[in-house]
């Protein structure tokens, strides 16, 4: 469903990804991982096509349409969804609100009809339910007095209504506890399915006991340097990052 | 930047939708302003000798008054001798039902979204319709007069009900109260009159619709609300005018009287022309609007304020009855080159009185945007509270937005709180709702919304949904 190819992209003129090849299949789970500073978000944010970032070389396709070419909300109803890592407030707009907009503008853009409001409480219920969220979350305003916790929650309630065909959760574990996010993985593992892939970006291997990963990527220096299966993730976490700069400095010096 | 901005002002521009003009035959006065355009008003509308001599004596004052200043405003002096100061769309006789309202003119109410049929009935709203210098209609007269309740337009009212408008006009906004309340005072040419009886709540909401309509005339209109010991009435307002190159002069007075006991709820919904782009026409709007309450009563301002290109404005209580009440919920918005200099007075005279202001400024554009409010209290008025919110949201880095708050306090046991905030819209918030499959337009719309929510559920829910659509409408486009 998503193929990156060379993909180069910067900001402010400097180069952060430096030609980035990934394959995404339905019904996968990719992990990317990768010390500071390696370009991990830079990845989710040019994905999803915030403006801040320029793309320097490379094509991405997303069910062969070239993504690069739309617009973030196309993007987002084309079935692209971005978990962010600081979701952001809108104080005054309730989280109900919001995501009913956004569930019907996604359906605009795919010529469906808005969904009438019993149909619309109806799917909020039913994926309540699944995040084991409570009501008065949603009347609250966006994301505005929520713990650490609750954002993220929110975030994967957000993808359980808009059910993307790619979810790219930029560090969605940063600043959770366990439970927070055994809580927030076991929501994302109930929305899988054959048909949608999950793209995971993390810095550490925890969140990975939960969503276990297809494959797993190290991001270094604005390249992917290593890719393997869940116990690449393991081998990471019991060696850190260094190992990976080693092998590459040792490749480098022999070159 | 400067290309994008104005691809986005012309959308802005484009979608005021009020900008038609109605081609009506008008009896009109020539342009200027001396007495005997004061003498002129008085005799095209019938009116008593009181009437005419209070009006002279407004005027006499005028002429030794100054326009105020103070306000952060910027405009070029208005010639006050080239304005018609009235212009009447010509019908043939006085309507005795709607139906025999000239078509123009009902068609004129129809693109307005304003239906002067009696199916208005079904949403239990009676209008006055007002259009330029003169009152066209009053709908559910009838009904409303079965439990006492007067609504009519104040010309009729002047004529009919004279000890109460001989008792009641300028006892709030004296004739000589201000600059632009003395040139109403004298030649104010019609507004709406309402009068509620001792403990009648009004079963259905009150609205007066303004419309500018012919060139080169100012709006002069003047709007009593008289509530009676324990009574209830909820008042909503809305205008618009033509689009112009022109400055249009609208200079209204509101007065409120809340007797012991009484709530008065008074909404607007201000729309008149903004201008273009450059600042090139609009109306420049100067109103005084003020209540008076006396024991327990309650008076609440609620204003959405998107149009004109200035907006000189404080509606305001004299909280004079002990435990009275006042209120003030504001929006304003201001794009391109509209200047607002808005607030409230709210002045606490009696005893443990309260108010509370909530000011929501949004800016846009090139424009300016200011908060000024007094809050005075009596050497009297023990325990008078106050709470004072002011936030400032900003659309781009060419706007302005200030705060002007002033308060003045002559008794130790009151306690007045004021807090302010400003912000802008942030690019990210922005990003976060694109993400999630909206465009820029709703995600705006979306935010501002959030902002201004306090103030919209103040609102009678059919003016809420159309003041929602105008919020966004005013700020299309103005986030690139």
């Amino acid at each position: 469903m998503l193929r990156i190819q060379n993909l180069q992209a910067g900001i402010e003129g400097r180069e952060i990804l430096k030609g980035i090849n990934l394959d995404i299949k339905p019904g996968e789970v990719h992990a990317i991982m990768g010390p500071n500073g390696s370009g991990k978000s830079t990845l989710a944010s040019v994905l999803a096509g915030k403006q801040d970032y320029t793309v320097t070389g490379g094509s991405v396709e997303f069910y062969g349409k070239d993504l690069l070419e739309l617009a973030p909300e196309e993007r987002a109803g084309e079935g692209l969804f971005l978990g962010f890592q600081y979701p952001v407030e809108i104080p005054g707009l309730s989280t109900t609100n919001f995501i009913k907009t956004a569930v019907n503008e996604v359906r605009k853009y795919r010529g469906q009809e808005a969904l009438d409001a019993v149909s619309f409480l109806k799917l909020m219920k039913e994926k309540m339910a699944l995040m084991e969220m409570d009501q008065t979350m949603l009347s609250r305003s966006l994301n505005e007095g929520f713990s650490g916790g609750e954002k993220k929650r929110n975030e994967i309630f957000q993808m359980a209504m808009l059910q993307p065909k790619l979810a790219i959760l930029d560090e969605t574990d940063s600043g959770l506890d366990i439970d927070a996010i055994r809580v927030v993985a076991g929501g994302v593992n109930k929305l899988r399915s054959s048909e949608n892939a999950v793209l995971a970006i993390t810095h550490y291997q925890r969140l990975l006991d939960y969503l276990v990963p297809d494959f797993v990527h190290v991001l270094y220096n604005g390249r992917i340097v290593k890719s393997g299966t869940k116990e690449l993730a393991l081998e990471l976490e019991e060696r850190g990052y260094d190992f990976i700069k080693n092998e590459m400095h040792q490749a480098e010096a022999v070159s | 930047m400067d290309d994008k901005m104005s691809s986005i002002e012309e959308q802005v521009l484009s979608e005021y939708k009020y900008g038609f003009v109605t081609d009506i035959e008008a009896d009109e006065a020539p342009k200027g302003l001396d007495e005997s355009t004061v003498r002129f008003i008085s005799a095209k509308k019938n009116e008593p000798d009181w009437m005419l001599q209070w009006r002279l004596k407004a005027f006499q004052q005028f002429l030794k008054m100054k326009e105020p200043d103070w306000a952060n405003i910027n405009y070029p002096p208005i010639d006050y001798q080239d304005i018609k100061y009235y212009s009447a769309p010509k019908q043939k006789k006085t309507v005795a039902s709607l139906d025999e309202i000239d078509p123009e003119l009902r068609a004129t109410f129809e693109k307005l979204g304003i239906s002067l049929n009696e199916q208005k009935r079904l949403s239990g709203v009676a209008i006055d319709a007002v259009i330029d210098s003169v009152s066209i209609a009053t709908t559910f007269k009838d009904q409303l007069a079965e439990q006492g309740i007067i609504f009519c337009s104040i010309s009729e009212a002047i004529r009919e009900h004279p000890e109460l408008i001989q008792k009641y006009l300028g006892s709030v906004v004296p004739a000589t109260d201000n600059y632009f309340a003395a040139l109403n005072a004298a030649v104010f040419s019609d507004g709406s009159f309402c009068y509620i009886p001792t403990g009648v709540r009004c079963p259905m909401e009150l609205s007066t619709y303004f419309r500018i309509n012919a060139e080169g005339t100012g709006q002069f209109e003047r709007t009593l609300i008289v509530a009676e010991p324990g009574s209830y009435v909820s008042y909503l307002e809305g205008c618009t005018a033509p689009m112009r190159d022109e400055n249009q002069l609208h200079a209204a007075v509101v007065e409120l009287i809340a007797q012991d006991n009484a709530e008065i709820k008074y909404s607007t919904v201000q729309n008149w022309y903004p201008g273009d782009k450059d600042g090139k026409g609009g109306i420049y709007n100067f109103v005084t609007k003020r209540g008076i309450c006396g024991e327990r009563a309650k008076i609440s301002w609620t204003q959405v304020e998107t149009g004109s290109s200035i907006t000189w404005k404080y509606p305001s209580v004299i909280l004079k009855g002990d435990y009275s009440i006042g209120e003030f919920y504001s929006i304003a918005v201001t794009n391109n080159k509209q200047q607002a200099d808005t607030g409230t007075k709210m002045m606490h005279v009696g005893k443990n009185t309260r108010s509370r202001i909530v000011s929501k400024g949004i800016s846009a554009g090139y424009s300016n945007n200011s908060y000024r409010g007094l809050v005075s209290v009596n050497r009297r008025a023990t325990n008078a509270r106050n709470f004072s919110q002011c936030d400032s949201l900003l659309l781009g880095d060419k706007c302005g937005a200030h705060t002007f708050p002033y308060i003045e306090v002559k008794n130790n046991s009151s306690v007045v709180e004021h807090e302010a905030t400003t912000s802008k819209v942030g690019e990210d918030q922005i990003f976060y709702c694109n993400q999630r499959g909206m465009d820029t337009e709703t995600a705006v719309a979306l935010i501002i919304s959030g902002f201004a929510k306090e103030v919209m559920n103040q609102l009678p829910m059919e003016f809420a949904v159309e003041a929602q659509k105008l919020l966004a409408i005013s700020l299309e486009g103005s986030v690139g």
